[in-house]
């Protein structure tokens, strides 16, 4: 029933059970069994523990993943019931060379750029304007983070309608009203996705900043303070440097973000106008449900798969370390 | 802005705005270049005018850019509350002088909105009850038990983070038609029932844990139960509410999985459900609005009741433990 | 009853030996000492007694049984930790109720037990307080209160005064030792502190390198170090320690020292000639040495640390070797730079063999 868990490297297993010399007959055969039970039932109890995360774990996440990676080796026919015909790479080759692919992976890419950087800036600006101690600052903190409270289905359409080319708000500013819809418009469409994206994502941004220049201390600031340092100096010599960690976190969280994003492009562009939205999620969700072909699905799946576990890796390494080396 | 405006001035670009906007723009870029300029010339003068300067510098960037950040939460809120005609008015209103809520109860009843909010609360609910409990299990058995494979186990939950849901959600919908979980609450809810992040992130506060409470615990012999309840959760109370918080937003937020595996509005949650309120009610805006708003707004209270446990929470994985 | 013996116990973390060999038994209602220097090894030998560790090696016994593999909380032992452990969502009410809610005790005799030990600590005010909300004085009480409320056969403390500020340090620990009289239970009391070891325990033991140096009464082990370790643990300031060649000069025997020979009386003569040893460690406590016209060493006076009280005269050999001289406030001191000539009265020398460290005669 040990609640203790020693250091790795000190891990006393059973051994130091040994009967002493010559005890009482009862005390030997306590303390020669009864530990021996007490860790089977703490390796059961531990199990147990882990039982139902592991199920689901199997059932929806590596079993998927698994068939995934296998089914990116076989054509699948467009219809239910017919046989899957084995393609080696053939498939693979071909999907990961065709232009529908690479076009989607370049969009991501595109999508990617428009999107991390600017909500890192925006999100440093604020953080950095809600950073002093003023008045109704409270306030301000909140507004700031409010989009947090919007899903990516909210967000979608307040913008979807918004843009709309008839009574669209933002169309009947930017003087668009009649024409084509900003959403329709192969030059712009991915480019209003990304603000949309933006703007949504600003709150996640705006907190995790701020969180990062709370723990930049007080007394470096002051410091520089006396240093003379101005407000510019500061942030690019003293801020800056004590939140590249954050900010490195921020970029990672944030490119997984636009990576794996799908709502905003089902409502408000489905993938269009062209092709020119259609992000790498999106084009699997298409070839699913619109084209029936799961195989080329597949391969793309597996590609998408590939990309994030970069990403999740560098995300993985920065938890770690920061969670566990902090205290 | 296009191609045959390549040499085209700022003033032209203006000119394509609609006359309220660009008095907007223009309004705005003048605060900031004041609030700027104040900034800067408050460096050189006296103290206590650098000081007043500086403050009301600082305060017109902030209402700027509150503004902007807010500005399509309020439009859709004031939209919400106009009548049809009176959202395609040109130029826009941007005040309801006479609000009706009509277009709530239209939401609310033709647009399902009630039905949608229920599920969202059913599902979400179920995820973070369930999300909680399995975490709090396995970070209990990582933390403080010892056992074969618990380092090897541990990378396994680790690597359930790197598989996004649009890698599994395929094979996922059929494993959940062969169970027969397909437009059910169980098919909605049972794939998120446990997270590698949830465990992770309370495994992390047991080990915060001083080891003399461990000791203390044990010699005043507190068994599992009684250690995990009295001791080891009050302790990882922060954690924990954190993880719970954090769940419910991204619950409550899903939008894919909602989409492909339900098929009618007895079990849509509120994401899918406004994406086919906007559909049918193309001409009513406001409905649309209105129904925008409902789906928001329990996010919005939850972020207001929250806010510190939330950003304690998000930045519990990110900048400190 | 609360008898606690350990016989040959040994522990290992993996390479590396935390307590080695240890024999050692603790009577029954007595306050024993473990004393020694951070990483000696003495909280790891009251963890093995609590049963957080398994020992490698040799058998615990507590009362009259061997507890080896015997869960802690079914030792009849508490324990108070340096840290208090209380728990930090618990009133100190629920904190010292606790271990006996664990064990089932009926509520009304747990309120009645708490209640008792509240009163016995001065603790009734704070019951319903949070450790947060407790000055640090009160937090360790309630850690106290906590392990008393048991009732257990043998008290285990590690360190539970070093948390505290001077003055309440000096305060608690003549309460502590009052406690325990009155209890009249075992207590093993786990410090680097030797002040808290000369004046708490009936015994104290000496440990260093997970060995057991010394074990003996205060004053015993303080007139009689039984090697050079204890002879410079025990005791502030330190006892002066002089390295030197035994020689020889018309039969008699004289430790040769950078400072001059030491002369011995006979008995030490023979000690010395009977140990073999090639080297000599030469102690002499600062309160036995003298200043003296006729002294055997020489030496120069580099700073007085004047203590009210008394004076600690710190003076220097000629190799540079610092010797402390303590002398009553009544007594003039010479003035620094001064030249001195040193001595002791021959029975005040503690000699050692200063290859092993172990001493040399009675």
């Amino acid at each position: 029933m040990s609640v203790t868990a020693p250091p790795e490297h000190l891990d006393a297993h059973g051994r130091a059970e040994s009967p002493p010399e010559r005890p009482p007959a009862r005390a030997r055969s306590r303390a020669a069994r009864s530990p021996r039970r007490r860790r089977t039932l703490e390796v059961l109890l531990a199990y147990g523990l882990l039982l139902p995360s592991l199920l689901v774990f199997a059932v929806f996440v590596f079993y998927p993943l698994v068939r995934q990676i296998y089914l990116s080796f076989f054509l699948t026919p467009p219809f239910p019931g017919e046989p899957k015909h084995y393609a080696g790479l053939s498939q693979i080759q071909q999907v990961l060379t065709s232009h529908d692919f690479l076009n989607s992976l370049w969009v991501t890419v595109l999508f990617v750029l428009y999107t991390v950087p600017a909500g890192l800036v925006l999100g440093l600006l604020l953080a950095v304007l809600a950073h002093q101690q003023l008045r109704g600052i409270r306030f301000f903190r909140t507004v700031f983070s409010s989009t947090v409270a919007t899903s990516v289905a909210v967000a979608s359409v307040i913008f979807f309608t918004l843009l709309n080319p008839q009574i669209g708000l933002f169309s009947y500013w930017f003087g668009r009203t009649g024409q084509l819809s900003v959403l329709d418009d192969p030059r712009l469409a991915l480019l209003a996705v990304s603000v949309v994206t933006v703007w949504q994502n600003l709150g996640l941004a705006f907190i995790v900043m701020s969180a990062g220049l709370q723990a930049v201390p007080d007394d470096l600031l002051e410091a520089s303070r006396v240093d003379g340092a101005g407000p510019w100096t500061r942030l690019r010599h003293v801020i800056l440097p004590m939140l590249s960690p954050t900010l490195f976190f921020a970029i990672v969280v944030g490119s997984i973000l636009s990576l794996e994003a799908f709502g905003q492009i089902d409502i408000l562009t489905s993938g269009g106008p062209l092709q020119h939205t259609n992000v790498l999620v999106y084009a699997i969700y298409d070839q699913v449900f619109n084209q029936n072909n799961q195989g080329r699905a597949a391969v793309m799946t597996v590609a998408l798969f590939l990309i994030t576990l970069v990403f999740t890796l560098i995300q993985i390494r920065l938890l770690e370390r920061r969670v566990t080396y902090e205290r | 802005m296009s191609a045959e405006h390549g040499t085209g001035t700022v003033a032209t670009a203006l000119g394509t705005l609609a006359p309220g906007f660009r008095d907007f723009l223009v309004g705005a870029g003048i605060v900031v270049v004041a609030g700027t300029v104040l900034l800067v010339l408050s460096r050189r003068a006296s103290p206590t005018h650098r000081r007043q300067a500086a403050l009301v510098g600082r305060y017109l960037l902030l209402v700027v850019l509150a503004v902007i950040v807010l500005f399509p939460l309020y439009i859709t809120v004031v939209d919400s509350l106009l009548q049809p005609d009176q959202v395609v008015a040109k130029p826009p209103i941007l005040f309801p002088t006479h609000p009706q809520w009509s277009s709530y109860a239209t939401a609310w009843t033709q647009g399902h909105l009630g039905r949608y909010l229920l599920n969202s609360f059913v599902v979400t609910g179920v995820i973070v009850v369930g999300e909680l409990v399995t975490s709090i299990a396995a970070a209990y058995a990582f933390a403080f038990l010892r056992f074969p494979f618990r380092k090897t186990l541990f990378v396994v939950f680790l690597a359930t983070m790197m598989v996004p849901v649009e890698v599994t959600f395929l094979t996922n919908l059929n494993t959940v038609v062969s169970l027969g979980w397909y437009n059910t609450y169980f098919g909605l809810t049972i794939p998120f029932l446990a997270t590698g992040f949830g465990a992770f992130l309370v495994r992390q506060a047991f080990l915060g844990l001083p080891g003399d409470l461990r000791d203390a615990a044990e010699l005043d012999g507190a068994n599992h139960w009684q250690f995990l309840r009295e001791v080891a959760l009050p302790v990882a109370r922060p954690a924990v509410a954190a993880l719970g918080i954090f769940s419910f937003f991204s619950a409550f937020g899903q939008y894919l999985w909602p989409l492909i595996v339900t098929k009618d509005d007895r079990l849509r949650t509120v994401t899918i459900g406004l994406k086919f309120l906007a559909n049918s009610q193309l001409n009513n805006f406001n409905v649309i609005f209105a129904g925008t708003v409902l789906a928001a707004l329990p996010l919005f209270i939850l972020l207001v009741v929250f806010e510190k446990q939330l950003v304690r929470g998000l930045t519990a994985g990110a900048v400190k433990g | 009853m609360g008898r606690v013996a350990l016989t040959r116990v040994t522990k290992r973390f993996g390479e590396v030996t935390a307590v080695s060999d240890i024999t050692l038994e603790v009577e029954d209602q007595e306050f024993l000492v473990l004393l020694g220097p951070s990483g000696c090894g003495k909280s790891t030998v009251l963890r093995l007694i609590a049963g957080l560790e398994s020992p490698t090696d040799g058998s615990i016994e507590i009362g009259d049984r061997v507890v080896n593999g015997v869960e802690p909380k079914e030792r009849d032992v508490a324990m108070v930790f340096q840290s208090y452990a209380l728990y930090p969502q618990m009133t100190a009410r629920r904190n010292i109720e606790f271990p006996l809610k664990n064990q089932r005790t009926p509520k009304l005799e747990r309120a009645r037990r708490v209640e008792e030990v509240a009163e016995t600590l001065e603790l009734t005010e704070v019951l319903d307080r949070r450790p947060a909300q407790m000055s640090g004085g009160q937090r360790q009480r309630v850690a106290l209160a906590r392990a008393i409320v048991r009732r257990p056969e043998a008290f285990l403390m590690d360190e539970p005064l070093s948390n505290l500020d001077a003055k309440l340090r000096t305060q608690t620990r003549t309460e502590l030792i009052e406690l325990q009289r009155r209890l009249a239970t075992t207590v093993v009391y786990v410090t680097h502190d030797q002040v808290e070891g000369m004046t708490m325990g009936h015994r104290v033991a000496v440990m260093e390198n997970g060995v057991i140096q010394q074990v003996g009464a205060p004053t015993e082990i303080y007139d009689h170090p039984a090697n050079l370790f204890v002879a410079g643990f025990i005791g502030n300031p330190p006892m002066n320690v002089l390295t030197g060649l035994p020689t020889s000069e018309d039969g008699r025997l004289a430790i040769e020292t950078p400072g001059g020979g030491i002369p011995l009386t006979a008995p030490q003569q023979d000690a010395v000639r009977r140990s073999g040893a090639t080297q000599v460690a030469v102690g002499v406590r600062p309160e036995h040495i003298r200043l003296d016209e006729d002294g055997p060493l020489r030496a120069s006076v580099a700073v007085i640390e004047a203590l009210g009280y008394e004076n600690h005269v710190v003076c220097r050999l000629e190799d540079g070797q610092q010797v402390i001289v303590r002398l009553r406030a009544e007594v003039a001191a010479p003035r620094e730079g001064d030249k001195v000539h040193l001595g002791a009265e021959p029975r005040r020398l503690h000699l050692f063999d200063a290859t092993t460290g172990a001493r040399i005669g009675t």
